[in-house]
């Protein structure tokens, strides 16, 4: 299938999905190398951005490529965008109401959630 | 995003929420990925009846006064994404990098409680910045950021950026 395409959407479907590979990566690292939770909690908003953009515009390119018109990516990105401030708001919700330790401690005056 | 307030219950009309209906008729057809007669029947049935069943759990219903500004706004967003992406990407991989995390207090001068959750979810898809607490009493959102060195810098760049357009798009 792949190899039926045009050499020029082969190269930016690859294109694409190393992009996407590699920010998605650069999240993980985020991962081990921050020292405390919430700069950890940076890390998947990284990888669902460019990562997972990265994956979706390949998928639509191969769709547009074979002719067809998809627009189901939008839609995932749409349900990203609308899904992961939610829960990366209550995780840090949940890490303020935890009192975790952090390298720079949340406001004094901040209310426990 | 969570709140302690309770908005006073929307209106029960069959179109007093016009953005939500053209925003759920306009998902149908995408995930039927079909213009059909069929296809569009049902979703303008879903765009009429859905926002009617669900009335009690939505607050004041959200005008898009400024199409020009909201389509500018998106397209801000996007190219914010992209470059903050390059940034915290080398602050994650240079080794020596040694990033200096920081709470920023962002000062809300919206009141429409979607305005508020849209900012909030914008400041956190961009790398770098995630918004831990929406304080609707206080009227301020708590943002954590990975790196930075001047809080109030940050504060007024989401409100010299985000904040502006979204008072023109909505209020």
């Amino acid at each position: 299938m792949f190899e039926s395409l045009q050499p020029w959407a082969q190269v930016a479907i690859a294109a694409m999905l190393v992009v996407g590979g590699v920010f998605a990566l650069v999240g993980a690292i985020g991962m081990l190398r921050f020292p405390d939770f919430y700069m950890r909690l940076h890390a998947p908003t990284k990888a669902t951005t460019l990562g997972v953009g990265g994956v979706l515009m390949a998928s639509m390119l191969v769709n547009w490529a074979q002719g067809e018109f998809g627009l189901h990516e939008l839609l995932i990105t749409l349900f990203l965008f609308v899904t992961a401030p939610v829960s990366a708001n209550l995780l840090a919700q949940a890490a303020l109401h935890l009192r975790v330790p952090a390298k720079a401690p949340p406001p004094a005056d901040q209310p426990r959630p | 995003m969570t709140s302690r307030h309770t908005p006073p219950p929307a209106e029960r009309r069959w179109l007093a929420h016009p953005s939500l209906s053209v925003l759920l008729a306009a998902v149908w057809l995408l995930l039927q990925q079909s213009l059909h007669v069929s296809q569009l029947l049902a979703a303008a049935l879903f765009g009429l009846v859905v926002p009617g069943l669900v009335h009690r759990f939505l607050g004041p219903s959200v005008r898009v006064r400024r199409l020009d500004r909201a389509l500018q706004f998106g397209v801000l967003v996007l190219w914010d994404i992209v470059v903050s992406n390059l940034v915290v990407a080398r602050l994650v991989l240079s080794p020596g990098s040694n990033p200096h995390p920081a709470w920023v207090r962002v000062p809300l001068r919206l009141q429409h409680p979607a305005a508020m959750t849209l900012l909030a979810s914008v400041i956190t898809m961009t790398p770098g910045t995630v918004s831990c607490v929406v304080d609707e009493h206080r009227r301020e959102i708590l943002v954590h950021a990975l790196d930075c060195r001047d809080a109030e810098a940050l504060a007024r760049q989401i409100a010299d950026r985000y904040e502006r357009l979204l008072l023109e798009i909505f209020e």
